[in-house]
Formats: structure tokens, sequence, C-alpha cells
């Protein structure tokens, strides 16, 4: 449950071309820390690379070291697979499977990771984590309507509950409210709070206010040009880096001057 | 996604909304297109019905065989359908592997050409199909057809005796097998390589293996597709003419025994055979046998379509 990540000189490779460059940095446990910075700095492709979703792209491939309490994500023994199943992922645009009911989406992990389970601890832990998603009360009657068939924020908060249906160390999300209106936005942060009391959270964002708001820890990545590598230029309490950063650059992008 | 279906703001008849002129001929171009399928198809039922007729109130000894229409088209029908559903049993998971490996598993360049190649399959006419059965396919199938007649005689399907040609019901099926498998897996390749890489992310950041993620994302994803593909193989399979009417050594009538020499026929080629010695009411039958294809295929289409349409909220299309 929870566990703290560092990260150490990684680099991140879209076949020769160098995207991101030379990450160290921290992730706290039972916190949030969002990644702000302007399109095209690498930050998804950072978080990508810390549940081993990068190397799906043919030809992507990371050096350096991703260690999770004590064990490197990337050590040549450890199954993407396995990494995967620990650290879940919320992304960008709500993609709950289209073939499966409400109630299927959230059992699909589970039905991953155990072999047989009753069908009435199955039960209880889709109710679980649909409570824990802040979904329960809408869908309770529907479980097993199609996923696709529910709103934008619905389908978002279904993805989250799946992401969490399987107890993951940490929970990833790649801008889990850019494609949804300020209503389902603020439930989904709401959610995000109650959720860093049991998961490690990291979330990138183009929202600052967002990061502002739910996180408690901020990292700003930037590149200097186009076809220039990524990189994080500021790693720190959020209440500084959006008070008091150390970066000129950082206080350029959040006070608005560039991105 | 939410479904985005916009409805039309029509108050009934109060005014007419402007069109320009591109639109307007755009629209009845593909009217006319879409009445035109009708008005074939409708052109090519009534004249199967209308040729039909003699022969289905002609007297029954008038007709070959001397026992009825009935009789005479049954161990057709049953010999299609045979030939047919084993070709698909055989093609249809051959097909989904295929393209399974050359979307997910093959490396990228060696994809291309092994698509290519099952394409190439397509291009060989029915006919070269036919001659490769005969000469080739069934001599090779003969032991084979002795060792099932052997070991595996009690099960009805291979009862025997085994046939020495090996011109059977099973070699006709294969061969058809062999010529559906372009269609189907032309086109689960095409559904499978549409499966949004969304929905795969998704199975595989929840840990899902590549063979979970297909399972998960890809294969619900694109069910309808390989039914479609199926069944246009299917079609296709139930049609076949020149391949049948060289491979398959036909006396005899209905049996399930797919081992021995003697087969019941398929429609497609009995009227092949038949034809060039008919004349009166023989074409009259062989066309009344050709309704009944057509009906078959017909019927096989609007199943098929029912299947596809069962589950169509959770189609992934909405």
């Amino acid at each position: 449950m929870a566990k703290r990540i560092d990260v150490s000189d990684l680099h991140i490779y879209y076949g020769n071309f160098l995207a991101v460059e030379n990450v160290n940095v921290s992730i706290e446990p039972r916190s949030i820390t969002a990644l702000i910075g302007p399109s095209g700095c690498g930050k998804s492709t950072f978080l990508r690379s810390l549940n081993r979703m990068h190397e799906v792209i043919p030809g992507a491939r990371v050096e350096g070291k991703v260690v999770m309490d004590g064990v490197d994500l990337y050590g040549s023994d450890v199954d993407p697979v396995d990494v995967r199943r620990q650290i879940g992922m919320v992304f960008q645009r709500p993609n709950p499977f289209p073939t499966m009911s409400i109630y299927e989406n959230v059992a699909a992990g589970l039905r991953l990771n155990a072999k047989r389970m009753k069908k009435s601890d199955l039960d209880d832990l889709v109710e679980r984590s649909l409570k824990g998603a802040n979904l329960w009360t809408e869908v309770k009657d529907r479980l097993d309507r199609p996923g696709a068939g529910l709103s934008g924020g619905q389908q978002q908060r279904l993805c989250i509950a799946r992401a969490i249906a399987v107890e993951p160390d940490v929970l990833l999300m790649d801008e889990p409210c850019s494609a949804l209106d300020p209503i389902s936005t603020l439930a989904i942060e709401d959610l995000m709070t109650e959720l860093k009391e049991r998961f490690t959270i990291v979330i990138v964002t183009h929202n600052m206010q967002q990061a502002a708001r739910v996180s408690e820890q901020t990292g700003f990545f930037n590149l200097n040009g186009v076809g220039q590598p990524g990189r994080l230029i500021e790693f720190n309490p959020t209440e500084k880096i959006f008070s008091n950063p150390d970066q000129k650059a950082t206080e350029d992008y959040i006070s608005g001057r560039f991105g | 996604m939410s479904s985005t279906r916009t409805t039309p703001p029509s108050p009934a008849g109060t005014r007419r909304s402007v069109r320009r002129p591109g639109d307007r001929v755009f629209a009845g171009t593909a009217k006319g297109a879409g009445i035109l399928i009708l008005v074939i198809l409708a052109g090519v039922a009534a004249f199967l019905v209308v040729e039909a007729v003699p022969a289905l109130t002609a007297p029954a000894e008038d007709i070959p065989g001397e026992s009825g229409l009935a009789s005479y088209v049954a161990p057709l029908v049953f010999g299609t359908l045979l030939a047919a559903v084993i070709a698909l049993l055989v093609a249809t998971p051959l097909a989904v592997a295929i393209a399974l490996f050359i979307g997910y598993y093959a490396p990228r360049r060696m994809a291309q050409g092994l698509g290519y190649l099952v394409d190439l399959l397509a291009a060989i006419p029915s006919i070269v199909y036919g001659f490769w059965g005969i000469f080739w396919l069934a001599p090779k199938l003969v032991p084979f057809y002795e060792w099932l007649e052997r070991n595996l005689g009690f099960i009805p399907l291979f009862a025997g005796p085994a046939s020495t040609t090996g011109r059977t019901m099973l070699t006709a099926g294969l061969v058809l097998a062999v010529m559906i498998l372009p269609i189907v897996s032309a086109i689960s390749r095409e559904v499978f390589l549409q499966v949004p890489s969304l929905h795969r992310e998704a199975a595989l950041a929840l840990g899902a293996t590549r063979w979970e993620m297909i399972r998960m994302a890809v294969l619900p994803y694109g069910r309808s597709g390989v039914i479609g593909g199926a069944m246009l193989g299917l079609g296709r399979a139930l049609g076949e003419t020149m391949a049948v009417a060289i491979v398959l050594s036909v006396s005899g009538g209905i049996t399930f025994n797919l081992i021995s020499s003697g087969n019941p026929s398929t429609i497609a080629a009995n009227i092949a055979l038949e034809f060039p010695e008919s004349s009166g009411i023989d074409i009259n039958t062989l066309i009344a046998s050709g309704l009944a294809l057509f009906v078959i295929t017909l019927a096989v289409n609007m199943l098929a379509r029912a299947i596809v349409n069962r589950r169509a909220d959770f189609s992934g299309a909405n």
C-alpha cells in the first residue's frame, strides 16, 4: 500500500530521440504529486515511464532507475506486467471497455489478478471500488449496462474505480480532467483528496489551479525548444512553487508569461 | 464516448430548409445506388421464382430421380450446408489466429509481407483450387482418412469406408476453407487494427499480458467484424461451384460420413455439372435448387445480422 518512488538519472527515448532528459525526483507516499508544464515537455512521457507503459510504443525505451520501495522497476528480472499491476493508471480520455458492462469494467483488473473469486466477494469489491470512486449511487441500479453509456465524468470515475479495484500501490493520472466539465472535474479532485489517504498519486495536469488545489508536491517540466529534450526544471512543495519558485522559468510559466 | 445523436428540428411542415444543389445531387445519387441494389436483388429473386414454378408444380415423376422436387433438392441443400460448415469451422479460428499474429505478434516488416501473401490466396481462381484439391490435397489426405477410420471410426463422421481417392466431403470442405481463409482473415485483420489504442492501453495498464489484452480489448471489439467476415466467407463457401464440382466424388444422398466416397453434391456444383445436359423441366428443377440456395444465403446473412445486433449496445460503436 502506498509506496514511495525514487527516480534517478532517468532518460526517456522514442527510438533515438531523447524525449526527457535526466530526471531525478522522489515521490512521497500518501500524497499527491502534480506534474505541470507546457505541451510536449515530456510530463506525460515521464508519467508513463513510471509504470512501464512508455515501452508499449514501438521503439520506446528508457535509461536510468525507477526504484519503488527498493525494487528497480526496470531491473532485468522485473516483468512489466507485474509493475502495471502495482501501479495503476487513469488516462486523459475516459476509456472504459466498450464491450463490457459497468460491473465487468470494474471487475476487469480483478479477473486478471485473482484466479478464482467467489461471486459475493467480487460483488463486494466492485461495490467498494465504485463507492471509492464516488460513483456507486449513480450506477448501482444499472451495473449491467454498458460503461460507455455513462457521461464523460462518470466514465472517468468508472476508470478510477477500475484502477483502484486492484488495490495498486501507486495511482498515475494523465490529465484525468482535461476532457471533463468543471463539475465533473471538482468531483474527481475531491475524489483524489480522499484517495491520497490510501494511495500514492501522481497527476499530470495542464490546469495550474488544479495542481495548486490538490497537490502537496509539484514538478515543473520544460523544454528549450522544439526537438530538444524535456527536463524537470523544478520540484518543490506546491506552496513554494506557486508563491516563491526557485527558478525564473517556473515563475514565468505559473504567472502565465508563456505556455 | 457518449452518443452524440442530434434530433432534427423539424416543426412539421412549416418551412423547407435551404438545400444546396450539390447536396441534392449527392443525396439523389446515393439514394439511386441504394435502390439499384434492391432492384437487382428483386430481379434475381423474381427470375428464380418464375423459372422455378414449373418444377414446383410438376408431378413428382417428371423431376430427375422421379420422386419429387423435395427429395431431389434435400441432399443438395444438405451437401451445400455441410461443406460450407466444415469450411467455416476450419477457416474461422485459423483466420482469427492469422489476423492476431499479423496485427499483434509478428514483427512489423514480416506482418506486411504475410498479410500480402494471405490476400494473394484470394486472387487464385477457384478452378485452380479445384485442381489443387483433386491432384494434390486429396491423395495426401487418403492415409489420414484411413487413420481416422481405424482409430475414430466409432464416430459417425469418420465411419468410412475411407475413400481411396480422397475426394470426400471433408476434402471439399478443406479446399473451401483455404478459399475463404483470405476473406475472413483480411476482414478480421482490419477490425483488429481498428481497436483504439486507448482500449488496448487500458488493458495493459491494468496489468494485462498481451494475450489478456487481446482477450479483454481486441477480440470483444472485433467480434462483430469477425462474424461479418465469417458470413462473407460462408456466402462464398455456399455458392462455390468449380472447386467443389472438381473435388467432390458424388454418389448417394444425405450422410454425415465425411470420409467415404459416397457424398451428396452441393447445389452450385450440381447445377454446373448437370446444366449442359439438361432441357425442359430439368432446367426448371436446377433453377428451383438455385432458389433454395438463394433463400439459404439470405437466411444466413439475416442470422449473422441478428447475432451482430444482439449486443449492439456493447459493440463499441457508440
